[in-house]
């Protein structure tokens, strides 16, 4: 029981109708342990938002196909009522988004928005609620958290909303935290304070958490193990260090090298050419083909199956060798 | 020959040792209206007295935080915004008074972030491109053509482009027709207002290669404006480093890399996430927030978060000092006799 | 510089055309159309369509029944011919109710787009005027505008234009400022472009859409309006037919006929409705950005 994986999904499909249909998620398998952090890196488009958004039923549902499985703790997601549903958003998994500014309400201030979702999951009394509120924010570091308890998202800082809103995320200790991009829209030194404190809270109470970013250094940062995103597939994951040092897909390669840096001043870049696919339909072999500098026949006529191609280290690329073989 | 053509060929005062551009004591305070009566209440110093110059062929990072005037300043160079004082010379010409603000736009060009708003949605890719042109009075039918040509030359197949509409391109093709359209009226320089930070890594790389290949290839002058450190140093010669409206640093980009001298620069610097999984960043460089614009601090305006800050940083406003070879800030330990503790001994 | 393949898409089309394909996908929009056609039609080429004279009135047929022989939607309460009376009121009803919203159109787009483009002063002036006449409700103010004039159809079209600019140059203001402030104005200035070139390729391009969308939401209630004064006798003067004179004076025979008494209020219902639910089609054909 307790060697199981916290959160476990398998071979997630997302698909969106309307004018245009869209497969946003084509097949994606990953598993999470309790108290380990798990970077999702992708572009734009890849899949990665939409992936951790199903993990918390938060997509359209008339617009949305969702298929296969998500396992968290001991609850089957997609099977969810609306009742055990609400209770497992916030409880059991909660979420911090890139612009808090949507996620606060803005009429109510933060110390009441924190004590309700407290009340309400751990059905404690309003003052026990508060009180709890108020160690979330000195928890998170907002400076005077007596006087911020009553303040609105507006009187406050983009940084110090961040805050709030990771206060409010945990406020009723989640077993897994979902980040969405949280610090895209911050400045770099905040983005840095942002992300040391996440770190920071996360080991402390010990929870699990999916961070998806498009910033490899924002993963590098964060994750214990980074699974690289493309056009709906996860095609690559590993430790930071196999990531980093020795990537295996020629997109996390592509990507590693257009990722620019000071040392690469004076020589060119090497760009990935074109675009991703629009996705207008389900790919049906390799998405990063066309744009890959490795490409063979073969690559074109299927989806490759991800490799081993270390312990823990998959790749799915046609021409990844599979370790000891 | 119009006055940008006999500028681009090199006729104005002072040959290549005369600066681009130099920008001296440059200033916009923009009121906040408030009550009923729309009395000014409180004013932000968007750019309060920024003075730098850019030397011909060179490209001048701009960088900062929100809030610190990057973007303002960017379009008082341009004329977008009319500034409070200041003198903007262009080829060793004040702009208003020697030559027009006209004549400066046809020196000067400008490429913007959102690539979507800066594309009239009802407007066809090759329209766009040849608006400017078609202004100055350029004959339609070589205006267009003109327009396919620079298509062209930013890597766009103008067969398969040139009659879309912004819609039907990707963020990338679409940052590409900007600087089309930029090169349209031939500028000299190009004020680039963080041309990449909406796009993808991958795209990012190319717009950046085409970037440089445009830049040496039509011997363009670049102020490239960014709150991406990386991608600053990868492209600037020189950096100038903003902070709430004030220049704190500027200098060379190897020595504000290697060796920063204003506090707020090694604070933006360290940052930046590492790239290496057993150096993760352990401590946050500096804590809170920037300050709010509307009521900036006294003195420096960096010593609300400054570790080192003293008594004379919250007095007095340091000016910017130079420390070494074309390498300036804005700090009192840089200068001698300042008063701070850690200042360096005068000479 | 590698050229970047395209997908192979739809040969593009200009946005109008992409409008009017889109809304002829539009079964309600289309609908309407044809119903507005054939009643704008029937008005116009009225003379030539064989109906009775409206004018005539006779003392012994008043007030027949709809189906009668010869009156196919019965008599008024003068004898004259129903159907006759309806299509050639729908002359006067359709002149009154179109024209105040045109009228509005252009000088409230003129209005507002000026104010929204140079902002400022300029703008707070303008505004702040048309703020003035958002104090009186519009029935209230058409009235008032109506009487002091006097009564006549050139008066009320006079009144209800004044009526509508308000409403059309806010909403013109309020989208031209939108669309100043978007980052492809600031690059055609940068590109040395005048203030009129601007407005004419960047500006209107962008608002008319949006504003003519609102514009047409607002012929229903210029009918209703306009047939109100009429009722009330501020507009049109009897003999001459009008939808909404026609209901005052059936007034009368509510009790006697209902149904004819009814048919002019039918009329303003089908031609106001259906004006409402194109411009609802429109709104959404138009919608085809990103």
């Amino acid at each position: 029981m307790t060697n199981r994986p916290l959160v476990e999904v398998r071979d997630l499909h997302v698909r969106f109708r309307g004018e245009r249909n869209v497969h946003a998620v084509n097949g994606v398998d990953f598993a999470l342990n309790r108290g380990e952090v798990l970077g999702i890196l992708g572009e734009s488009g890849s899949g990665k938002s939409v992936t951790l958004k199903a993990l918390l039923r938060l997509l359209p549902e008339r617009r949305t196909e969702i298929k296969g499985a998500i396992r968290v703790g001991d609850e089957d997601v997609l099977a969810l009522g609306p009742e055990a549903l609400a209770d497992f958003r916030g409880k059991t998994a909660s979420m911090i988004f890139q612009e808090p500014m949507l996620a606060l309400d803005p009429v109510y201030t933060v110390g009441q928005q924190i004590a309700e979702a407290v009340e309400r999951h751990e059905k404690c009394g309003a003052a026990a609620a508060r009180r709890r509120a108020l160690e979330m924010l000195e928890r998170v570091r907002i400076p005077s958290p007596e006087r911020r308890l009553d303040s609105y998202p507006h009187e406050m800082s983009g940084g110090m909303r961040q805050r709030a809103m990771i206060a409010l995320a945990l406020a009723c200790r989640p077993q897994v935290l979902l980040a969405d991009e949280p610090t895209t829209a911050l400045d770099a030194t905040v983005q840095i304070q942002i992300l040391l404190l996440l770190r920071e809270l996360q080991r402390e109470l010990g929870m699990a958490a999916i961070f998806v970013t498009h910033d490899i250094g924002v993963a590098v940062e964060v994750s214990d193990r980074i699974a690289v995103m493309y056009a709906g597939r996860i095609v690559e994951t590993g430790s930071v260090a196999d990531i980093v040092r020795r990537p295996a897909h020629p997109y996390t390669r592509g990507l590693l090298a257009s990722t620019v840096h000071g040392a690469m001043r004076g020589r060119r870049l090497d760009a990935i050419p074109g675009a991703p696919p629009a996705l207008s339909e389900a790919p049906a072999s390799c998405s990063f083909a066309p744009r890959c500098g490795e490409v063979q026949p073969e690559c074109h006529a299927r989806v490759p199956d991800a490799v081993t191609v270390a312990p823990a280290h998959l790749s799915r690329c046609l021409r990844s060798v599979a370790a000891g073989g | 020959m119009s006055g940008a053509e006999a500028l681009r060929q090199g006729q104005e005062a002072g040959g290549p040792a005369q600066p681009l551009l130099q920008v001296r004591a440059l200033k916009k305070h923009f009121p906040i209206r408030g009550g009923m009566l729309g009395r000014t209440v409180a004013t932000v110093n968007a750019v309060d007295g920024v003075a730098f110059e850019v030397a011909k062929g060179e490209t001048l990072g701009i960088v900062g935080e929100s809030g610190c005037g990057k973007s303002t300043t960017a379009r008082l160079l341009i004329r977008l915004i009319e500034p409070d004082s200041g003198e903007v010379r262009f080829a060793g010409q004040s702009v208003g008074s020697e030559i027009p603000v006209a004549e400066l736009r046809h020196g000067v060009q400008m490429v913007f972030q959102d690539s979507f708003a800066s594309l009239n949605p009802r407007l066809t890719i090759e329209d766009s491109i040849a608006f400017g042109p078609r202004v100055r009075g350029v004959a339609e039918a070589e205006a267009v053509h003109k327009a396919h040509d620079l298509l062209r030359r930013v890597g766009l197949d103008p067969a398969q482009f040139a009659r879309r509409y912004p819609h039907e391109l990707s963020g990338g093709q679409r940052q590409r027709v900007n600087i089309a359209r930029a090169l349209a009226l031939a500028p000299r320089l190009l004020i680039l207002d963080e041309p990449v930070s909406a796009l993808d890594k991958s795209v990012e790389a190319q717009v950046l290669n085409l970037l440089v290949d445009l830049k040496q290839s039509l011997g363009l002058t670049y102020i490239f404006v960014s709150h991406d450190l990386n991608v600053v140093q990868y492209i600037s010669d020189r950096v100038m480093v903003m902070y709430l409206g004030r220049v704190a640093e500027i200098g060379p980009v190897e020595a504000i890399y290697r060796d920063a001298r204003h506090p707020y620069t090694r604070a933006l610097l360290s940052a930046m996430p590492s790239m290496d999984p057993d150096r993760r960043t352990q401590e946050a460089p500096i804590a809170g927030d920037p300050p709010n614009p509307i009521n900036p601090p006294s003195g420096c305006l960096f010593h609300t978060r400054c570790p080192y800050a003293e008594a004379v940083c919250q007095s007095t406003a340091p000016a910017l000092a130079p420390v070494k070879d074309r390498h300036s800030a804005a700090c009192h330990m840089e200068i001698a006799g300042s008063g701070h503790s850690k200042a360096r001994p005068a000479a | 510089m590698t050229a970047i393949a395209l997908p192979a898409l739809p040969p593009t089309r200009g946005y109008w055309s992409a409008v009017g394909r889109r809304l002829l996908q539009d079964k309600v929009t289309v609908a309407c159309g044809i119903v507005l056609l054939a009643i704008i039609l029937a008005a116009i080429f009225a003379p030539y369509l064989g109906l009775a004279d409206p004018y005539r009135g006779s003392i012994i047929r008043r007030l027949r029944p709809i189906g009668t022989p010869g009156y196919l939607l019965g008599t008024d309460e003068q004898g004259r011919d129903m159907l006759a009376r309806l299509v050639y009121g729908g002359r006067l009803s359709l002149f009154i109710g179109l024209l105040p919203v045109f009228n509005a159109f252009v000088i409230g787009t003129l209005l507002g787009v000026t104010a929204g483009f140079v902002g400022g002063r300029l703008n707070a002036a303008i505004m702040r005027t048309i703020d003035v006449f958002y104090a009186f409700p519009s029935v209230l103010l058409a009235i008032a505008i109506s009487g002091a004039l006097g009564a006549g159809v050139l008066n009320s079209v006079v009144s209800l234009t004044i009526v509508f600019v308000p409403p059309i140059a806010r909403v013109a203001e309020s989208v031209t400022t939108q669309v100043r402030n978007l980052d492809f104005v600031d690059a055609a200035r940068a590109s040395g472009a005048g203030p009129i070139t601007i407005i004419r390729v960047h500006i209107l391009n962008n608002v008319l859409g949006p504003i003519f969308v609102y514009a047409t939401s607002l012929i229903s209630v210029s009918m209703i309006l306009a047939a109100g004064l009429s009722f009330l006798g501020l507009g049109t003067k009897p003999p001459e037919p009008e939808w909404g004179l026609m209901l005052n004076t059936l007034r009368t025979a509510i009790y006697v006929q209902p149904w004819i008494a009814a048919l002019p209020g039918t009329m303003i219902f089908i031609v106001s409705i259906c004006f409402n639910l194109m411009s609802d089609g429109l709104r959404s054909a138009m919608d085809v950005r990103r």
